[in-house]
This record gives structure tokens, C-alpha cells and sequence, in this order.
């Protein structure tokens, strides 16, 4: 095979990786300015960051936005899981053509669309039947398992498929019921992307404005809600902190599961 | 030996099946029926702010379609020219990380194991973090006192700042940079299961490296490319946050405007027609995009098996 043109790669790749880590990297050093503005760097300082931490308007949606998260995690792992397991294993089904369509939608489809439409049908149903009584945490909840578990579907179809099916049988065949070949057999071996799934669904959640916007009420204000609100109109320099400790736990923790998998998949 | 399958057990079969199918048509295909069905009514002051389609009055059952929304959309040149707008901007964002992602990811697939799985880890990493804080870091970048201005005026290129932040550019940048990770993904697991022996039979016929990759890589690459260029495109068309966030009062996207009619004049069915509308152009991509995605799993399949 022809040998890669050296110069050209590392010039492709130096540019790219440049483009996409630049913007992050200058956020997060201009986060220990003194100055308030982007512009100048005036001295190191941690006043941000000391802000940050006094901020209880930020600090009670971030803890809203931890606990909307870790359940629609949760849900979204297990309703993910189910129908991962359906696309991989159940083969062709009536109406198999309609539910990849419905799992693979939130993938693509513009977070607006999903937002109005769960809006628009909580409204209907509280009209109908007096409940939901008002948006809140279940509101959003349920705009964040919808999407999620789309995403989680896909990472777990994936996994099942490249499992080795003959372990199944073999315990089918033993007699075991399927209910107890997909819980001693299955789960376990997909454990790994069922955890991905999960942290996956975590992050989406609480990164998730345009949702909640539709799907929150009065006094259910996430973390990502505050922060929009505050960055629409220009720079704030407690977001830069915040923005900052975000992406340094979400970097560090992605960083360490990635090297453990690797070190998992060398010794195989 | 006879083997126990689903397909002998249909009551148990339909009960697996049931749970997540449920929970899509209740909370995925219900609601949108439902914005369909509001797209066609009338403007009312109450709760819910729109008239009923149906009613049941003196055994008489009216059904009342109001087609203002769809005739406002096709009748104001605004709307239009949203739409048409969007789809530009879908249209060069895609393009654009095409031709970033893909020297990208073709590099990356071609690297040796332990670089791969560095170079990818760098790709994966962007689409863990938040997405609103990253387009939020393009503010400080691209203003006029920003750091690229002051950048390019300390080089002497430019004696003026440059004008990004709320343009059309900016928000160009910013769907580029967001979207780029969503791109070079599904062509890289593509690429990296491009079998080389094809590559070394046409570099041994005398094939040069540029002919090779027009008619061996880049054909059997375009599965990936499709996926990738649809996770690029459709939710593009449909952006708020970026739009939003980097672009000027000027900037027309479909996303900006449906949330306008919702939230600001409170016009619930036009907000649903604007939807409907972009769901219906969304409709031939999506298609697109769901057909190459069972194809790939076939592909698969077969190869599996066979």
C-alpha cells in the first residue's frame, strides 16, 4: 500500500484538532482573568470561580438539572435497552419499519419539533383530564427520556448484535427462560454499553435547552435554561468558571473510561 | 435439536415488544399528530389559545379545518425566505464539515491503532460537552473587541475589527464547530473497515493514490458519508441555540421563528404549521437517511452470517 502523505495528514489533523479545541481552550484560560472581558488579559485571578459558588440562583438549577438528569438517565437506559434489544433480537416484526423510524427520529430531528409537540400534547391531556397540573420536573422528564433513549437504543442494538448468539441458545436450549437468558446472559455482556448509554443520557440532559424551554414551568428553571438566559445577550464571566469545571470533569471522566477500554481491549 | 425463538411464543413475543413501542406512540408519534391536528385550527384567546377541529353541537358535527397558518407561510415572503434560508445554511454547514470531516476522519482511520484511538477520543470528547457551552466560547472569540479581531489587528492583517459576531458567518462558524464530532463519526467507522487489500490490488495495477481513492475509497465510503452528512443537515435546518446565540436580529432560521410565534406572539398554530411544514422538508432527508441506515445494518448482517 502507497504510504500516507506524512506532511499532508499532520496538516489536516493539526488544523482540525485546532478548530475544534481552540474555542474551549481559550474559554477556560480567560476564565482566570481578572478582567470581566474577553479581551485583555489583565492578571490571574479566581473571582469567578468564588462567584460561581456564591451564585444560588445557578447553584439550585444545577442541582435541578443533576436530579433531572440521573432520572431521565435511569429511564432512558432501560426503555433504550428494551428497544435495543428488540431491534437486535426480535427480527422483522409488524410494524418494524415504523418503530426504527420513531427510535431513530430524536436522533435527528430538531429538538424544536420534539419540544412544541410534548408541549402542545401536555396541554391537551391536562385539558382533558386535569393532570399534569403544571410543567415541571415529570414535564421535562419525559422530553429527556424520549430523546435519550434514542440514543442509548442505538449503542445498545449495536452491542447486542456483535454479541455471540450461541451463548443464548445454549442456555435457551438448556431449558432457561428468555426473561432469564436476557438477565444472566445478556445484561452482563452488555453491561459496558448499557453504562455508556447512561452517561451518554446524563450529559444530553443536562445540556438540554431548547426542550426544557418548552417543557419547563414556572419555578423549574435548569441549569442550561439559567444559562442561556444569561450568555443570549453577550459574555459572562461566571459562565466561563462554570463552563470550565463542565468540561474539565466531563474531559477528565471520558478520558479515563476511554483509557481503561483500551487497556481492556489490548489484553483481549 | 429444536430451538425455543420468539416466534413460537407470540404472547410473549407481543409483551416484549410492547413496552418501548408504547412509549414512542405516546410520546413521540401522539404529540406530533397532535401538532398536525393544531396546524389546522384558529387563533383563540383562552386555554388552550386554539379552536377545537371538531365539534359536536345539536347532533351536528362540524369539522372546522383552518388553513390561516399554511396560508400565511406560503403567502409572506418572511416565511419563505426562512425556509429557504435554512436549508442554504443546512446546506453549506454540510458541505463545509464534509470537507473538514472528511480529510479528518480519513487520516484518523489510517493511523496506526494506539495514535486511532487517541485522534478519536479527541473527536468523541467535544460531542460529551455541552454543546451550549461550547458555541457560548465562540462569543468571546468572534465580537469586535474579541480575541480574533485583537489577534488578527496585533498581526497587522486587519486595522479595523472584523464584523462576525451576529452575522451570518458567525452562525456558520458556530453550526460548523458544533456539528463537525456528528460528521466525522459514523465516516470514520466506515473508513476503518475499509478493506486495504482493494486499496494495494489498484496501487499494484498501477492505479495512482488519487485515482484509488476517487473509485475505491470515496464510493464504498459514501454510506458513511450519507449518515454523516443527514446528522449534519437535518438538525441543522431546525437550529435555535446557535442562531440565537451567534447570529444578528437578520439571521432567518426556521428553528428562530417557530419559537418566536410560540413564545413571543403566542400563535400556537402558526408555530405548529411552521413545524409541520419543516417536518414535512425534512421528510426526504430523514428517508434518505433511514433507508442508508437499514441498508448498512443488512450489509452487516450478511456479512455475519456469510
Amino acid at each position: 500500500m502507497a504510504r500516507p502523505n506524512y506532511a499532508l495528514r499532520a496538516l489536516v489533523l493539526a488544523l482540525g484538532y485546532a478548530f475544534l479545541y481552540v474555542p474551549i481552550l481559550c474559554l477556560m484560560a480567560f476564565s482566570f482573568n481578572d478582567s470581566a472581558m474577553m479581551t485583555s488579559w489583565t492578571g490571574f485571578s479566581l473571582k469567578w470561580y468564588v462567584e460561581l459558588f456564591n451564585d444560588q440562583a445557578l447553584l439550585s438549577a444545577a442541582r435541578l438539572s443533576l436530579l433531572i438528569a440521573a432520572l431521565t438517565a435511569t429511564a432512558a437506559v432501560v426503555i433504550g435497552t428494551w428497544a435495543g434489544y428488540v431491534l437486535a433480537r426480535m427480527g422483522r416484526f409488524r410494524g418494524f419499519a415504523l418503530f426504527i423510524g420513531m427510535v431513530s427520529a430524536p436522533l435527528v430531528m430538531p429538538e424544536v419539533v420534539l419540544g412544541i409537540s410534548l408541549l402542545l400534547m401536555f396541554v391537551e391531556v391536562s385539558d382533558l383530564f386535569g393532570w399534569p397540573s403544571g410543567n415541571g420536573v415529570f414535564t421535562i422528564w419525559v422530553g429527556h427520556v424520549t430523546l435519550c433513549m434514542a440514543y442509548v437504543t442505538v449503542i445498545v442494538q449495536s452491542r447486542i448484535r456483535d454479541l455471540d448468539r450461541s451463548l443464548e441458545e445454549a442456555a435457551l436450549d438448556l431449558g432457561a427462560t428468555p426473561l432469564k437468558v436476557f438477565f444472566v446472559i445478556t445484561l452482563p455482556l452488555i453491561f459496558p454499553a448499557i453504562l455508556a448509554g447512561w452517561l451518554l443520557a446524563f450529559t444530553l440532559s443536562l445540556d438540554d435547552v431548547v426542550i426544557a424551554s418548552f417543557l419547563s414551568g414556572p419555578g423549574y428553571t435548569t441549569l442550561p435554561l439559567e444559562v442561556f438566559s444569561r450568555v443570549r445577550l453577550g459574555l459572562k464571566p461566571e459562565i466561563n468558571a462554570l463552563a470550565t469545571l463542565f468540561i474539565l470533569v466531563v474531559g477528565i471522566f471520558v478520558v479515563v473510561a476511554n483509557r481503561m477500554q483500551w487497556r481492556k481491549e489490548r489484553r483481549s | 435439536m429444536k430451538k425455543i425463538s420468539w416466534h413460537d411464543l407470540p404472547l410473549r413475543r407481543w409483551l416484549t415488544l410492547a413496552p418501548p413501542f408504547a412509549w414512542l406512540a405516546l410520546f413521540l408519534l401522539l404529540p406530533f399528530l397532535l401538532v398536525l391536528k393544531i396546524s389546522f385550527a384558529d387563533l383563540k384567546f383562552g386555554v388552550p389559545p386554539y379552536t377545537p377541529l371538531a365539534e359536536l353541537k345539536d347532533e351536528m358535527l362540524t369539522l372546522t379545518l383552518s388553513l390561516r397558518g399554511y396560508a400565511l407561510l406560503f403567502s409572506d415572503s418572511l416565511y419563505i425566505s426562512t425556509y429557504l434560508s435554512s436549508v442554504k445554511m443546512a446546506a453549506v454547514t454540510t458541505l463545509c464539515c464534509a470537507l473538514i470531516g472528511y480529510p479528518m476522519a480519513y487520516y484518523i482511520a489510517r493511523s496506526s491503532p494506539s495514535v486511532r484511538n487517541l485522534l478519536l477520543l479527541g473527536v468523541i470528547l467535544p460531542f460529551w460537552t455541552s454543546l451550549l457551552l461550547r458555541v457560548y466560547a465562540w462569543v468571546g472569540i468572534l465580537r469586535n473587541d474579541g480575541l480574533l479581531n485583537n489577534f488578527l489587528m496585533w498581526l497587522g492583517v486587519i486595522d479595523a475589527p472584523l464584523e462576525i459576531y451576529r452575522t451570518d458567518l458567525a452562525v456558520y462558524i458556530g453550526l460548523i464547530y458544533a456539528y463537525l464530532p456528528f460528521f466525522i463519526l459514523p465516516l470514520y467507522a466506515n473508513l476503518v473497515k475499509l478493506d486495504v487489500r482493494l486499496l494495494e490490488a489498484a496501487y499494484d495495477l498501477g492505479a495512482r493514490p488519487w485515482k484509488a481513492f476517487l473509485t475505491i475509497t470515496l464510493p464504498l465510503s459514501m454510506p458513511g458519508v450519507i449518515a454523516g452528512a443527514m446528522l449534519v443537515f437535518i438538525p441543522s435546518v431546525g437550529e435555535y441555540v446557535i442562531p440565537e446565540m451567534l447570529g444578528g436580529a437578520d439571521t432567518l432560521m426556521m428553528g428562530r421563528v417557530m419559537w418566536t410565534e410560540f413564545f413571543n406572539n403566542a400563535d400556537w398554530p402558526m408555530a405548529a404549521a411552521v413545524t409541520c411544514v419543516m417536518v414535512l422538508l425534512l421528510l426526504v432527508p430523514l428517508v434518505v437517511f433511514q433507508y442508508n441506515q437499514v441498508k448498512q445494518l443488512e450489509v452487516q448482517k450478511r456479512r455475519r452470517n456469510g
